[in-house]
């Protein structure tokens, strides 16, 4: 689960990390409270997504921009009317873009330098590392491509935490001395323990600032948390805002489904994680275009086959539909009877492709065959790929 | 032989009274798995019956293992207590812990693993389908099925099957079956970050065991466990390996179903795995329906027998 730059904010400033002073507003009658808290002078103005590239964005009506510094008050308003409840555009909200739900306003820092800061899971040794660089602001892949000796990593022993000497590692990396060393000191523990204490999966800041005074902020705050653990964090949970997340994918949850949506046009309806990647991949191979990712579970029971069916028909680029059951426990002329009986609840006039294999997978043939449905039968995986393909045209 | 488990392996489940728990445990004993013991906590002196073959149930691993002589557990327990019961197999001393649990807190897994490293118990998964040794009788009945994996669609053999996912490995193995090609044993390590027994383990166990002539290493995307276990493939392994990689088409940063399956940079991508298996020799499946074809390529171009 991802969060807004705001609640990222106030999160680090619960865990005592330095952040400049902002505040968030959800209706324009609120941007005059919310800008009162500043002094008048140089405000920015930011747009509250989850996707990132705001700053470079376009939004639908035509405004430039995002994340905007302004030099008064009253063009912070206008900034803020610009974006409030328009569609900002980015690199990675794709063309639809996404509706700015609220606005956050900044106080401005100056900055002297930028730096990388974050915390997520090394895979490799199974602990959480702290990843930190002095090229701030910039796209840390990038950074590790072209110059990865500005890189510098620390894994936690999660049975000890975070020790003094791994912070001092890091801040003598960043070139920290003195009182900046002391305010790192302060920050790092407590990034750390708001990723240990809320199970996170990242926490990001981009860029870490040093102010001509010699102040430590974090300009930017990004943090994602690991969904297997929200059942313990309600204060988290209620952070979520579903006005970021696919309608279909917040129904798809409702049934037990795991689905995501994709741009092409042969929706997939598939029983596991693995098998359904590969049913995307395998319609792509044969030149088909996959609509979604859609895991039934590796049970496939015949209810998440009707709820399934009904979400995927809610995508309206949807030309046809693959199923793919690998029927390993579950008896397949159950699944085969929850297609049918979802067919014609749903009136489906779409072709329909289907490659049952498992147990009592002969049962479930007959039982397609004989539905009184154009149901087209996939032997393998590989023929029931070509056949959609080819259907759809 | 076959590695990590065989038909005399004695096993307990933790999680019997269950629902989950329960079906899959009457299906082990169906398949003829030597399932000696159930677990838990409150229920012990209650007994497990299916079919006339009486389970007891203890309260505790320790007491389970020492009075039945079980040495391997299976974990049906609900995520919040399942870190809690794969650190009670390591304490009471097992020589394996499978844990199919989907949902576990990654911190939770972060702490376990720790807890139990250089110990005696290995794990398997979380977050996996388990484990699979086939039998010599109908169907493979007979042999040590482990987890929730259908027993019956394999063929005791020589062909070793090591995965991420369960859907996968079950076409895989039928793959095999139906072109005559059984398995000496099929391992899913499972779809999450943090796991216990990586692709590079399980692989290096089958290229010790002389019964496994062939192995099926099927990845997705995310991580590079796949990497590293392709790279130590070039420069130890001399048996046939085929190699598929799922998610050629996920987009990037998102969780496709698993928890570890997910694109953060280049080197998680199936286009950079599958660049590296080519590289290290591995005969890369083109699509999934092409797994065991792939392996009887590999296997022809090496002039080694499968079966």
């Amino acid at each position: 689960m991802n969060i807004h730059e705001y609640q990222a904010k106030q999160l680090f400033a619960d865990f005592g990390v330095a952040v400049p002073k902002g505040y968030p507003a959800q209706t324009a009658a609120e941007f005059d409270a919310a800008l009162a808290n500043f002094p008048e002078g140089t405000v920015v103005v930011k747009s509250q997504i989850h996707a990132g590239g705001r700053g470079k964005g376009t939004f639908t009506n035509g405004y430039k921009g995002g994340v905007k510094v302004v030099k008064s008050k009253a063009e912070a308003k206008e900034a803020a009317t610009a974006m409030l409840g328009n569609v900002l555009v980015t690199k990675q909200t794709g063309p639809e873009g996404r509706k700015v739900q609220t606005v956050y306003f900044n106080e401005a820092s100056d900055i002297k330098k930028e730096y990388y800061l974050a915390i997520l899971l090394d895979r490799g040794t199974s602990r959480p590392v702290i990843v930190a660089s002095t090229e701030g602001g910039m796209d840390i892949e990038t950074v590790a491509e072209n110059t990865p000796d500005k890189i510098v990593k620390v894994r936690v022993d999660p049975a000890i935490g975070l020790q003094d000497y791994q912070k001092r590692q890091l801040a003598f990396a960043l070139g920290f001395k003195g009182d900046l060393m002391k305010q790192f000191g302060k920050l790092i523990t407590g990034l750390y323990n708001l990723f240990w204490e809320k199970d996170c999966s990242m926490v990001e800041v981009n860029p870490l600032i040093t102010t001509p005074d010699d102040k430590l902020i974090a300009l930017d705050a990004k943090v994602g948390f690991d969904d297997n653990a929200l059942y313990r964090h309600p204060d988290i949970v209620a952070l979520r805002d579903l006005n970021e997340e696919d309608s279909k994918e917040i129904e798809a949850s409702k049934f037990g489904l795991s689905y995501i949506a994709l741009d092409g046009n042969i929706a997939c309806l598939v029983n596991g994680a693995g098998l359904a990647m590969s049913t995307m991949d395998i319609i792509k191979h044969f030149g088909g275009n996959p609509a979604n990712f859609l895991d039934v579970g590796g049970g496939a029971s015949k209810d998440a086959v009707a709820g399934a069916f009904k979400i995927i028909l809610s995508d309206k680029n949807v030309k046809g539909i693959f199923v793919n059951i690998f029927g390993g426990i579950m008896d397949c002329d159950v699944i085969a009877q929850g297609i049918v009986a979802a067919v014609k609840e749903t009136g489906l006039t779409l072709p329909l492709v289907v490659r049952l294999e498992g147990n009592n997978v002969e049962n479930g043939k007959k039982t397609l065959a004989t539905s009184g449905l154009t149901i087209v039968s996939g032997d393998s995986m590989a023929d029931a790929a070509q056949k959609i393909v080819k259907l759809v045209g | 032989m076959s590695i990590l488990v065989n038909e005399n392996t004695k096993i307990l489940v933790q999680g019997i009274t269950g629902d989950f728990g329960g079906r899959h445990a009457k299906l082990s004993l169906d398949y003829g798995t030597q399932l000696v013991a159930g677990v838990t906590p409150g229920k012990g002196g209650q007994v497990f019956e299916h079919n006339g073959k009486q389970v007891p149930i203890f309260n505790t691993v320790a007491e389970a293992a020492k009075a039945t002589g079980a040495t391997v557990s299976v974990i049906f327990v609900p995520p919040p207590f399942a870190a809690d019961a794969i650190v009670e197999c390591a304490d009471a001393g097992l020589d394996l812990a499978v844990a199919i649990t989907e949902g576990i807190p990654i911190k939770d897994m972060i702490r376990v693993k720790r807890a139990i490293a250089g110990g005696k118990t290995r794990l398997v998964g979380p977050n996996c389908p388990g484990i699979v040794t086939p039998g010599a009788g109908e169907k493979s009945n007979g042999g040590c099925r482990i987890g929730i994996a259908p027993g019956y669609i394999h063929r005791k053999g020589h062909v070793g099957v090591v995965s991420r996912s369960g859907t996968l490995t079950y076409e895989a193995v039928y793959q095999l079956t139906t072109r005559g090609l059984g398995q000496s044993t099929s391992v899913g390590i499972g779809g999450d970050p943090v796991n216990g027994t990586s692709h590079l383990d399980v692989i290096k166990l089958f290229n010790e065991d002389p019964d496994t002539y062939g192995i099926i290493l099927i990845g997705e995307i995310g991580g590079s466990a796949e990497v590293e276990a392709a790279r130590w493939i070039k420069e130890n392994c001399k048996k046939p390996v085929a190699g598929f990689i799922a998610g050629a088409t996920a987009p990037a940063g998102r969780r496709m179903g698993h928890a570890g399956a997910v694109i953060g940079g280049k080197d998680d991508t199936a286009e950079a795995k599958i660049a590296i298996f080519r590289e290290c020799g591995i005969e890369v499946a083109e699509t999934p329906s092409d797994m065991a074809d792939a392996l009887i390529r590999s296997a022809k171009a090496k002039g080694v027998a499968l079966d």
